[in-house]
């Protein structure tokens, strides 16, 4: 029996779209308060947000928040996506029957051109004209009532930030029928012989409704070198010829079509602005104010100079209490299993493996916490377009753009948020290079080992401050301008592409939502356990197995035991390898361990010498841990780690990729295997060769 | 329209306007800035250069857009 109102079976599906810094977040968050599910569309790492919200009647209502755009023709895999669901293109996403614009209506002709290629998709759209304050601020006055009658379809002014309108648009959204706009457009002729050919192609091929194949008909034209993302249907064979044929018609006739449907489509939008906006000139807004001084030729490095400060005094001071903390209750927790347990392996599993290896993703997460912190502040702010603006010039020498400068300054911190933080470049292949360099720009994790090596290097019990100073900023420098060397060489050989462009909208400053920065915050730090977290519990197990198997006879101290295991062995095993750049198997037993995180190589190192345990942290005391470096020497007689040999190790430590944690956030930003592995391949190797050429000058040089 | 009233969009001095007369290049950055609402008949203002000299900032259509010198030299416009 057919029901006489047909009742959707499954909740509605509602895809919130519009340009990025236009506060669809804001607006997702308030629409579905904490009912979301954040992960990533299949095959892309572009975070898929989907949430519920609920209608006037209590029934429940799917929302997609589709990553911002400024047109269905992608020029990122973020825009792909979104085009891709609008299309229904995409066999992970359910293609949503209604779609909610939003739009901020300061900047309302712009924002109206991914709405009228949107209104062209034939589905009920709702349109929200969102920081109506601002736009009144501004000088504008919109007429609401007119935007409604000349589109036809529902028209809610918001504020978002201050909930204003919400209520409107969940009763938009509630309505059983909701109209389909009739905002009359006209192909322009030159190409409308083209786009009804493509539109029966789409059809009839590849079996789209008439008025979505209209749509991705107009589409097409503009779509030239489409970003094809996985996950994505591509077209068939019948369409795409015919889209070849008209292209190399229109580029024999000298038609630049593509200009022609932008230009039509402002046209139209045009006449639509006229009957509504009205503007009165108003002098130069806050946001002209504060971009005098911030981009100013003086003042505004001085501000990024300070900026960046904070940032990172901020990490290191303030990242330092959580994680002594956390470092502290993991071990005491760990003490506390080994003393409820009886001796065995499965009690060093347990506490060796299992949470030592979950104590070193949880350290993580204070740094990972407050950067993000401040990337949201930045973000949401609008100062990361400033940033980029200011820094664009000098990326640009390698090849890249300004967007890549905060990424990449992060990870002076730590390489994991830097590298989490490149979601925000646009482009692919940028994106790509900064991820591969990130990791050389030297990390805190690195510090220990410098400080360890200084220590070692030079005669005496002080190290002479203007030597620790210099040596430190070698070993910065060598990895800053290693990362700008292979970002320029990729860019150039590995990633070659279309040379990267600033076009990027520089949006009026806002204060931010302190709610949604705090809760994309919390959305990273969890994407982080939850993905690279499982990857490094398994490498730390790993590593445990590999340094306390096979076991050495009973008795045995620390010391043998590690001699003894795969580790061991596979120090030896590497010996020859590391000889050449001046290090022995015991040294290769420290390179090994690092794997889990940098600064193991200090408490691997003391158990391989033997030095008993030297404290952590502020409480480390690593004066009888240079005594026994000194004293190390090779079986022939001569010492070990001559202060040529702790340089090499510096130099090893700048370019080697060491940091497990950093592979299986590669992983994961990357979606393959294959970047990670060529990452390890490339520094490891830098490594080698920078610190094989320093040995061996060093050494013929008489050192 | 004087010789000397032609322009290039890069060679503007910061708070100078000027219509957008051709384009006279195709190719993606050029499609994303007729999108961006960057076309032929629009007014733009020539807000500011980076501190480093490049890029440049404009405002068109009541938003500001950052664009590098090397498209800039491309777009044609006429000084108002």
């Amino acid at each position: 029996m057919a029901p006489s109102h047909p009742v959707p079976a499954a909740p509605r599906v509602y895809a919130l779209v519009g340009n990025p810094n236009c506060g669809k977040s804001t607006l997702f968050n308030a629409l579905t308060g904490l009912k979301q599910k954040v992960g990533n569309y299949p095959g892309v790492t572009v975070e898929k947000k989907v949430g519920t919200s609920y209608s006037q009647h209590g029934q429940a209502m799917t929302v997609i928040d589709l990553p911002g755009a400024y047109s269905l023709a992608a020029r990122s895999p973020d825009e792909a996506v979104t085009r891709d669901v609008l299309l229904g293109r995409r066999s992970d996403t359910p293609m949503p029957d209604r779609i909610i614009c939003i739009v901020d209506s300061s900047n309302l002709e712009r924002s109206l051109y991914l709405v009228h290629q949107i209104l062209d998709l034939g589905r009920p759209v709702i349109l929200v004209l969102n920081m109506m304050d601002i736009a009144a601020k501004s000088g504008f006055t919109l007429r609401t009532a007119r935007l409604e009658k000349e589109l036809g379809i529902p028209v809610i002014p918001s504020e978002a930030v201050s909930g204003k309108g919400l209520i409107d648009l969940k009763l938009a959204m509630s309505r059983p029928d909701l109209p389909l706009s009739r905002h009359a457009w006209d192909v322009p002729a030159a190409i409308a012989p083209a786009v009804a050919e493509l539109q029966a192609s789409l059809a009839d091929n590849d079996n789209k409704a008439p008025l979505c194949a209209r749509a991705e008909a107009l589409l097409l034209l503009t779509d030239q070198d489409a970003v094809r993302v996985s996950g994505s249907t591509p077209l068939s064979e019948s369409t795409s010829g015919i889209l070849k044929g008209w292209q190399q018609r229109w580029e024999k006739e000298g038609t630049d079509w593509a200009a022609i449907l932008v230009q039509s489509r402002y046209d139209a939008i045009g006449k639509v602005a006229g009957e509504v906006v009205q503007r009165i000139p108003s002098g130069p807004t806050a946001t002209d104010r504060i971009d005098a001084i911030v981009t100013h030729p003086v003042w505004g490095w001085i501000i990024l100079a300070a900026v960046m400060a904070l940032v990172f005094l901020s990490i290191f001071t303030l990242a330092e209490y959580p994680m002594d903390w956390i470092d502290h209750h993991v071990a005491s927790f760990g003490d506390w299993v080994r003393s409820s347990l009886s001796p065995g392996d499965l009690r060093n599993l347990l506490t060796d493996g299992a949470i030592a290896g979950v104590g070193s993703i949880l350290v993580f997460l204070p740094q990972i916490l407050i950067l993000f912190l401040f990337i949201g502040l930045l973000e949401s702010t609008g100062y990361m377009a400033r940033a980029a603006f200011i820094m664009d010039r000098l990326m640009s020498r390698v090849g890249l753009n300004g967007r890549s400068f905060i990424p990449m300054l992060s990870s002076y911190a730590c390489a994991i948020p830097g590298i989490m933080a490149t979601r925000t470049i646009e482009d692919a292949k940028d994106r790509l290079v900064t991820i591969l360099v990130a990791p050389l720009m030297s990390c805190s994790a690195r510090l220990p080992v410098y400080l360890l090596m200084i220590a070692a290097l030079v005669p005496g019990d002080r190290v002479p401050l203007m030597t620790k100073v210099g040596l430190m900023m070698l070993m910065y420098g060598l990895g800053t301008g290693g990362a700008f060397a292979f970002a320029w060489l990729f860019k150039r050989t590995l990633l070659k592409g279309a040379p990267s462009m600033m076009i990027m909208e520089l949006p009026p400053y806002h204060l931010p939502r302190l709610k949604d920065v705090a809760l994309h915050m919390v959305e990273r730090a969890w994407v982080f356990v939850r993905n690279a977290g499982t990857v490094i519990l398994a490498i730390s197990i790993v590593l445990w197995f590999l340094s306390a198997y096979p076991q050495a006879p009973q008795g045995a101290t620390p010391q043998e035991q590690l001699a003894h295991s795969f580790a061991g062995r596979a120090g030896h095993a590497i010996e020859p390898l590391i000889k050449p750049i001046g290090f022995d198997w015991r040294v290769g037993i420290g390179l090994i361990s690092s794997f889990a995180a940098r600064e193991v190589f200090v408490s691997s190192t003391a158990v391989v010498f033997s030095v008993g345990d030297i404290g952590e942290g502020k409480e480390m005391n690593i004066a009888p841990l240079r005594a026994a470096l000194r004293d190390a020497r090779w079986p022939d007689g001569r010492a070990l780690f001559t202060p040529l040999v702790c340089l090499c190790l510096m130099v090893f430590y700048v370019f080697a990729m060491q940091c497990m944690s950093t592979v299986a956030v590669v992983r994961r930003e990357t979606n393959s295997l294959r970047w990670p592995l060529f990452q390890i391949v490339y520094m490891t190797g830098t490594a080698w060769v920078a610190t094989f050429v320093v040995y061996q000058v060093g050494r013929a040089l008489g050192f | 329209m004087s010789v000397q009233a032609e322009a290039k969009l890069s060679e503007l001095s910061a708070g100078a306007s000027a219509i957008i007369r051709a384009y006279p290049k195709a190719g993606a950055a050029f499609l994303r800035l007729r999108e961006m609402g960057v076309l032929p008949g629009t007014s733009v203002k020539l807000i500011r250069t980076a501190p480093l000299g490049d890029p440049i900032e404009i405002n068109v259509r009541g938003y500001n857009l950052t664009l590098r010198k090397s498209e800039a030299e491309h777009i044609v416009v006429e000084r108002i």
